[in-house]
């Protein structure tokens, strides 16, 4: 019940639009009834083992996922305070949007056609890149040609995976089940080196126990542009949260959050960054 | 990369190899299965053994390998024992997965086996070993003659129980990429956003594999019960 | 194993001399063994304190380790009581002189034992969120629980029918000599024996349960193994968190499994002699199989 009055107070906020998108799910009515007091909860959905991305650390939560969402939410009338964080693994996000369990997903999620059948995006807030992860001390992997007979970890079922499969046949892929075990054994000398995107990648490489270990080979061989995910449809919120985008980029907080969240893997965000946004459809 | 609507049947067995998935999945369960079947039968007679510190390692190892999620067990595999503790079973990374996920299979089942096989040797009579004993049969002797041909048909229930979880629980191999069905589950999943045609592929590729195990194993359990 | 086996005599003076010997000699393998591990293992820089202090701190236990165990328990416990009513009701229809009943119930336990409890938790969970059956909140958790019901109740009917079948011939003939009906003798007879003796098999499931629920990370249920990959990506430390929620899903686990046996030995106590055939009963101890 909390989620649905969480959604109802959003909704409420942005009821205009309701009139418009009301064709989407049944659920949309229920946002005329009741309106609890008090400001504007949103719920959030991020990554909850991403570091330098979304991470919970202790009671609190960190990352650019983080930072990008606490100023959208700030921008949309939320006080940081209101936010519930919510985890948004990646199979399940567009579940988690569809159903009302979040308002807005940030959690490195890339703007896809096939999203776009079931969620609307705004954004991108960022252009990241699969990219390779390798130890500091490793100069024979300059790029995924180089990888030939060298073991690379991905995670099982991924994109990323499956590109590097199909594009370079003779490399020894070991999947996971998370990142995190990729990086264990990257730095048990298992794996040689690591793909997904290179934020991701950097997260892990500015992880302070991972510092000097690691490094982005820093030659992205794809594009993934992040979005910020929201309800189908919903054309009102999307115009606010990419208003939020382009002045979080405008007035400097968006380079500050790369840099305090990556800067630490002397990690640069590659070409096309700050991006500009794509038009509300 | 690939953008359809939505995912028919047609299109999924089209366009991912789901019976080359299954395929890898038999044989973990095959493999898996003789495999448990042999280190459970060895880890049941230390059990029941007259040496104590056999009795005392086939309890350890059935009480740790038991009570230990099966997916861990798997990550361990990989992440433990082959970077770890350097135990590589094949310097090709796809057959290093596919073996190591045999071995945890077995491992993992074996304990399963092993109390199945007890609870049949619990099921013999006592008559059946002081007989034994009496006629001057050996311990090794009175196991194998008198004591384990009885159990076998004490414990076929519990054993095709187990048997049916061994093929299930070879999806869990997919957490450290072994390329079998659930793995492909994942992909697909990962790729259309899975709906309901592709979970029932999948769903009804098990009840195929599993479904003959488990009637055929209820039937050999009523033609074998020993009726007291 | 602790009273004297029938399986082989008392050991005299030269076999209780080359056992000592046998102990000692496993007990040096072992420890060889052990201490190659950690070689290895600090070798791999897995043994710096920096990756296990984390552990004595109580933010780690309040923040992750806690929360996942009790999500865990809460998925287990529900989940057991759910698949115990399940299996007496199903394992019951499977006895019933009806023949279709009997054949409907048959085919719902034998369709639920063989999916893999994962695939049934993915489409709980899909099937849940899209119409909105429970609070959103609360959809991971139900379809967590749905997943491990369906599987464990088919494998408690089969334990009850099992458990039934195997009870002495002479209980269902006095029964019916008695002037009871077929259904009665169930009821009154049968099903009561059958289902006390299955409380030790019922404690020994909820150990299955409690690490199927680790299934539950891929449909976002925060239980122990989902906390401890948040946690191993936070202090950089995946393998010590890993040991540590295998260590606590094995202590929870053997002792859910001393109770089971305490249970048992209770219910022998009380019952005595009576139902000693259901003791014996093969799939007692042992078809709390493994699953998933």
């Amino acid at each position: 019940m909390i989620g649905r009055r969480g959604r109802v107070v959003l909704a409420a906020a942005v009821a205009t639009a309701l009139g418009l998108a009301g064709c989407g799910g049944g659920s949309g009515g229920t946002a005329a009834s009741g309106s609890s007091g008090g400001g504007q909860a949103l719920k959030i959905g991020i990554k909850f083992d991403q570091p330098g991305l979304g991470l919970k650390q202790g009671d609190t939560y960190t990352g650019l996922d983080v930072d990008v969402a606490t100023y959208v939410a700030k921008k949309l009338g939320t006080d940081p305070a209101r936010i519930s964080w919510v985890q948004a693994p990646s199979a399940q996000r567009e579940t988690l949007l569809s159903t009302g369990q979040v308002d807005l997903v940030v959690a490195t999620y890339s703007i896809t056609d096939a999203r776009k059948q079931k969620v609307s995006f705004a954004g991108p807030y960022f252009i990241a890149g699969q990219d390779l992860l390798v130890r500091s001390d490793d100069t024979t992997i300059t790029g995924p040609e180089s990888l030939q007979n060298k073991k690379l970890c991905s995670v099982k079922g991924s994109t990323s995976a499956q590109k590097v499969k199909s594009k370079y046949p003779g490399v020894q892929l070991q999947e996971f089940g998370t990142y995190s075990e990729c990086v264990a054994a990257l730095v048990a000398r298992g794996v040689d080196a690591l793909t997904t995107d290179d934020t991701i990648l950097a997260g892990y490489a500015a992880q302070p126990q991972y510092k000097g270990k690691l490094k982005v080979v820093g030659k992205p061989f794809s594009q993934e542009r992040y979005g910020i995910g929201l309800k189908k449809g919903d054309t009102a919120l999307c115009r606010k949260v990419t208003d939020a985008i382009t002045s979080m980029v405008a007035d400097g907080s968006w380079q500050k959050a790369v840099d305090a969240n990556l800067g630490a893997a002397q990690y640069k965000p590659g070409a096309g960054n700050p991006p500009t946004t794509d038009p509300c459809s | 990369m690939i953008t359809t609507r939505g995912v028919g049947v047609v299109d999924v067995l089209g366009r991912y190899d789901v019976l080359g998935a299954f395929w890898v999945t038999i044989q973990l369960a095959v493999l898996a299965a003789l495999g448990s079947l042999v280190l459970g039968a060895v880890v049941a007679t230390m059990r029941v053994s007259p040496v104590r510190v056999l009795r005392f390692i086939g309890a350890a190892y059935v009480n740790i390998v038991r009570n230990t999620p099966l997916t861990l067990l798997m990550v361990f595999s990989i992440l433990g024992a082959t970077f770890i503790l350097g135990l590589q079973l094949s310097s090709a990374t796809g057959s290093n997965i596919f073996r190591w996920a045999v071995v945890m299979l077995s491992v993992y089942h074996g304990a399963f086996v092993c109390e199945a096989l007890r609870s049949g040797i619990n099921t013999v009579p006592h008559g059946q070993a002081e007989a034994a004993r009496s006629i001057g049969l050996t311990f090794g002797q009175s196991l194998r003659q008198v004591i384990l041909p009885q159990a076998f048909r004490g414990a076929v229930a519990p054993l095709g129980s187990t048997l049916i979880a061994l093929i299930k629980n070879t999806t869990v191999a997919a957490v450290i990429g072994a390329t079998e069905a659930a793995g492909l589950l994942q992909e697909i999943v990962e790729n259309e956003t899975g709906t309901l045609a592709v979970f029932m592929i999948f769903a009804i590729g098990f009840v195929l594999l599993t479904l003959p195990v488990g009637i055929g194993f209820t039937a050999l359990s009523r033609r074998l019960a020993v009726r007291r | 194993m602790s009273t004297p086996s029938p399986l082989f005599d008392a050991p005299g003076p030269r076999a209780r001399r080359r056992h000592a010997v046998l102990t000692a000699l496993g007990a040096v393998v072992a420890a060889v063994l052990v201490a190659l591990a950690l070689r290895r293992m600090a070798e791999a820089q897995q043994l710096q304190a920096s990756l296990w202090s984390p552990f004595l701190t109580a933010v780690v236990w309040r923040e992750y380790l806690l929360p996942g165990l009790r999500g865990t328990l809460q998925a287990a416990a529900l989940s057991v009581a759910l698949a115990g009513v399940f299996g007496i009701l199903f394992g019951a229809g499977r006895l019933s002189p009806n023949r279709s009943l009997r054949w409907t119930c048959g085919a719902v336990v034998e369709f639920f034992r063989a999916v893999p409890v994962l695939i049934m938790m993915i489409f709980a969970f899909t099937v849940f969120a899209q119409r909105q059956v429970f609070p959103n909140e609360l959809n991971p958790l139900a379809a967590v629980v749905a997943g491990l019901t369906l599987y464990n109740g088919s494998v408690i009917a089969e334990l009850v029918r099992s458990g039934v079948v195997n009870l002495p011939r002479g209980q269902t003939e006095a029964a019916l000599s008695i002037g009871l009906t077929r259904r009665q003798a169930l009821r009154s007879v049968q099903l009561p024996q059958a289902v006390t003796a299955m409380l030790p098999a019922l404690i020994s499931q909820l150990v299955v349960v409690l690490k199927d629920s680790a299934l539950g990370y891929g449909i976002t249920y925060g239980e122990l193994l989902n906390w401890s990959k948040t946690l191993g990506s936070a202090y950089a430390n995946t393998v010590p968190a890993y040991l540590v929620a295998a260590l606590l899903f094995i202590m929870v686990n053997v002792w859910l499994g001393r109770g089971a046996t305490a249970v048992e030995r209770w219910l022998g106590r009380r019952r005595g002699a009576v139902s000693q055939p259901v003791d014996d009963g093969a799939p007692a101890l042992p078809a709390a199989g493994p699953t998933r």
